[in-house]
């Protein structure tokens, strides 16, 4: 049978306002949750292992898994934090989710708190989102009010406390050791491993993390059973996922479908690249993924394919790129977000990052070398496997996988002396440009230091 | 014009920062990043008195405070416009035309990265992802969403922000609060508009939507025993 669209978690977000606690329920909501309070807790453990589940955060660990790891109960606390934190560029999965659904979530959390034992789970929200804020305060509060939360949910004899907290602005708060020192009340920077949040996490508590879209299948996991799951994407890589289309795309959104489905596929029910144009690159996995190009559209977008061809699945954040866009202002751009969001704790992410996004940008505006090509490839060299976290190592993808696709393209910027393509071209509307871009400081923001000839 | 921490606005935080607290039984601490937001709402930004309320609240020094809030970029060391109008100017909304409305919004508003209009309105700022890239390229004011925007729609909503009306944004609340106003329910307090605004845009349904005129559906789940009556509809002869 040819693979399809599989509307689980977006199958409500259509429904009139599908946000509040009545339409959840109307549509079967919190069923899931009664069976899962008659189970033994740990056969709900059982059941997300046997389902395959990975981490739909990005690196893709088995859930069920990363659930296993804590410890056996000493009679203290242990926490769930969800990972609300989406910031990849590109992924905007989790967000639009909550907007329509955070009932699914709330769902998720409290049957995922149960199995673990955990009676005070936290969601981690970015701060840049209020109405999403908004809605998960309200939700929880309709759910306390319901009895879902609080003493003894649904007369049970379980008892859950759930607190929605806004971060303030940090990418790497999304790190998941980062995010409980974030959670704390500190800077975000990430921890050393070992010891792992299951040992030691928040307030050096056993403790799980787990990203919004992972939760969010567990309703449908306890529901519908591990097979049910499983007959769903392939066989390492189970299950449905949230394909998220950007760029120059005819119709960008959210696309639910098993996990090894194709870009190709994806297009072609998005209604195709741009009209007129054709396919350069795009990210299988948000701006920490090496760049795919038009060769890539019929690699299963699995944990496994896409690895196996040089990339990583990430968050299936595909932001798509036709022929019109530069591929150095692109990785430019994403260099100098990187070297933003670099937290600072380690040099070779600091320095490698606040360095690389000096050379891209002379080489972006026609100053650079073709040396500085091999500069490049020498820092992202430094950089991976040296940063103390992944955002270091997320940096160096696009820069190491673009100079290796389109090397060309880097030296026509050095050898003409600036960028050959209009940014007009690749816009969404027309307009005039503002004159050339001489001030490279200003384009790159006033706080980047670019170096200036 | 920052009124001194004492009198009625002191007992008002105090009060206000025990609510905040009583989330976060195991460890005072955790409610740093509320209380930075909850003085935000008060002051318009992260006000030499608001660090030191907060490091009276939570027993730390002004110094563990300070370095706190200047690694979170929503806080803010100078006094905020009544609105932050951010411009995702990360590479996909970038390319897709973020830069072209940041540079005429720049123009327009005769301020550039991190500054403010005279009149106090708007604080310009580019902004780095903020999920939502099927919809680029997207503008936040006080981090409601502005979709799918243009240099003239753009310019429209500067204007009309700074001419008192009313501007609502695509998808969140019926109209954009200032930003006092949403600094005090990113610290936790609601404001009661959550039910207003849509629940998702098109592009959030494109792929359901297809789904639906195409008769796509996952493999329907298999009927479960009964949890509360341990009726199992399998065994049935």
């Amino acid at each position: 049978m040819a693979i399809t669209l599989t509307p689980v978690l977006t199958a409500r977000w259509d429904t009139e306002r599908s946000w509040t606690l009545d339409a959840y329920r109307e549509a079967g909501g919190y069923d899931a949750l009664r069976t899962a309070l008659a189970m033994d807790p740990a056969d709900v453990v059982a059941a997300v292992k046997s389902s395959g589940l990975r981490g739909r955060g990005g690196a893709g660990f088995p859930t069920g898994m990363k659930w296993g790891f804590l410890p056996a109960p000493d009679g203290g606390p242990r926490y769930l934090v969800v990972n609300a934190d989406e910031s990849e560029p590109g992924t905007c999965k989790d967000i639009p989710l909550l907007l329509a659904d955070p009932h699914l979530l709330i769902e998720g959390a409290i049957i995922t708190a149960y199995a673990i034992g955990c009676h005070h789970a936290f969601v981690f929200v970015r701060g840049e989102v209020l109405h999403v804020y908004r809605r998960l305060l309200a939700a929880v509060q309709q759910a306390n009010d319901a009895g879902l939360l609080g003493s003894d949910v649904l007369g049970s004899g379980y008892d859950l406390e759930l607190t929605v907290h806004a971060g303030a602005g940090a990418y790497i708060s999304g790190e998941e050791t980062a995010l409980l020192d974030s959670l704390e009340g500190l800077r975000g920077q990430p921890r050393m491993k070992p010891p792992f949040p299951a040992v030691a996490g928040l307030y050096g508590r056993p403790t799980v993390v787990n990203n919004v879209e992972s939760i969010a299948c567990i309703p449908s996991i306890i529901s519908g059973g591990a097979d049910w799951f499983r007959s769903m994407g392939t066989e390492k890589s189970t299950g449905f996922g949230l394909f998220s289309l950007s760029g120059h795309v005819t119709r960008p959104g959210q696309y639910e479908a098993p996990l090894g489905i194709t870009l190709r596929k994806l297009l072609e029910m998005a209604g195709g690249v741009r009209s007129g144009h054709t396919l350069k690159f795009w990210t299988p996995g948000g701006s920490s993924t090496p760049l795919f190009t038009a060769q890539h559209l019929d690699v299963p977008l699995d944990y496994e394919s896409v690895a196996a061809a040089g990339s990583m699945l990430g968050t299936r954040a595909l932001q798509i790129f036709d022929d019109t866009t530069c591929v150095v202002r692109a990785i430019t751009r994403w260099q100098e977000f990187y070297a933003h969001e670099s937290c600072g704790k380690c040099t070779p992410c600091r320095e490698g990052t606040y360095w690389m996004k000096q050379i891209l940008a002379r080489i972006e505006h026609g100053r650079g070398t073709t040396a500085d090509l091999d500069t490049l490839l020498d820092v992202c060299d430094n950089i991976l496997g040296r940063a103390f976290c992944a955002l270091g190592d997320g940096a160096t993808s696009t820069v190491t996988s673009g100079i290796a696709l389109f090397r060309e393209e880097f030296e026509a910027h050095v050898t003409g002396g600036g960028c050959p393509f209009d940014p007009v071209a690749s816009a969404a509307f027309d307009y005039v440009p503002r004159g050339a871009r001489t001030d490279v400081k200003a384009m790159s923001g006033s706080g980047a230091g670019t170096v200036l000839r | 014009m920052i009124e001194p921490y004492q009198g009625a606005k002191l007992e008002r935080l105090t009060a206000d920062a025990a609510t905040v607290l009583a989330r976060y039984p195991e460890q005072p601490r955790s409610a740093l990043l509320p209380l930075l937001h909850l003085v935000q709402s008060e002051d318009g930004y992260v006000s030499p008195d608001g660090i030191a309320f907060c490091a009276w609240t939570l027993g730390l020094t002004t110094a563990e405070v300070s370095a706190v809030a200047t690694f979170y970029t929503q806080y803010k060391r100078h006094p905020n416009g009544e609105y932050t109008v951010g411009v995702c100017t990360n590479t996909l909304c970038a390319v897709m035309g973020g830069d072209a409305i940041f540079e005429e919004l720049s123009e327009h508003l005769g301020v550039g990265q991190d500054e403010t209009t005279s009149d106090g309105a708007i604080t310009l700022e580019r902004v780095e992802c903020n999920a939502a890239c099927d919809y680029a390229p997207v503008m936040m004011v006080n981090w409601e969403f502005f979709d799918n925007q243009t240099p003239a729609s753009a310019t429209s909503v500067a204007d009309r922000l700074r001419a008192g009306e009313p501007v609502a944004p695509t998808r969140g609340a019926s109209s954009v609060c200032s930003f006092r106003a949403m600094s005090r329910v990113l610290a936790g307090f609601p404001d009661g508009r959550a039910d207003e605004g849509i629940g998702a845009g098109g592009p959030t349904l494109a792929g359901l939507r297809l789904a639906k005129e195409k008769g796509w559906h996952a493999p329907t789940q298999p009927e479960r025993p009964d949890a509360e009556t341990g009726h199992d509809p399998s065994k049935e002869a």
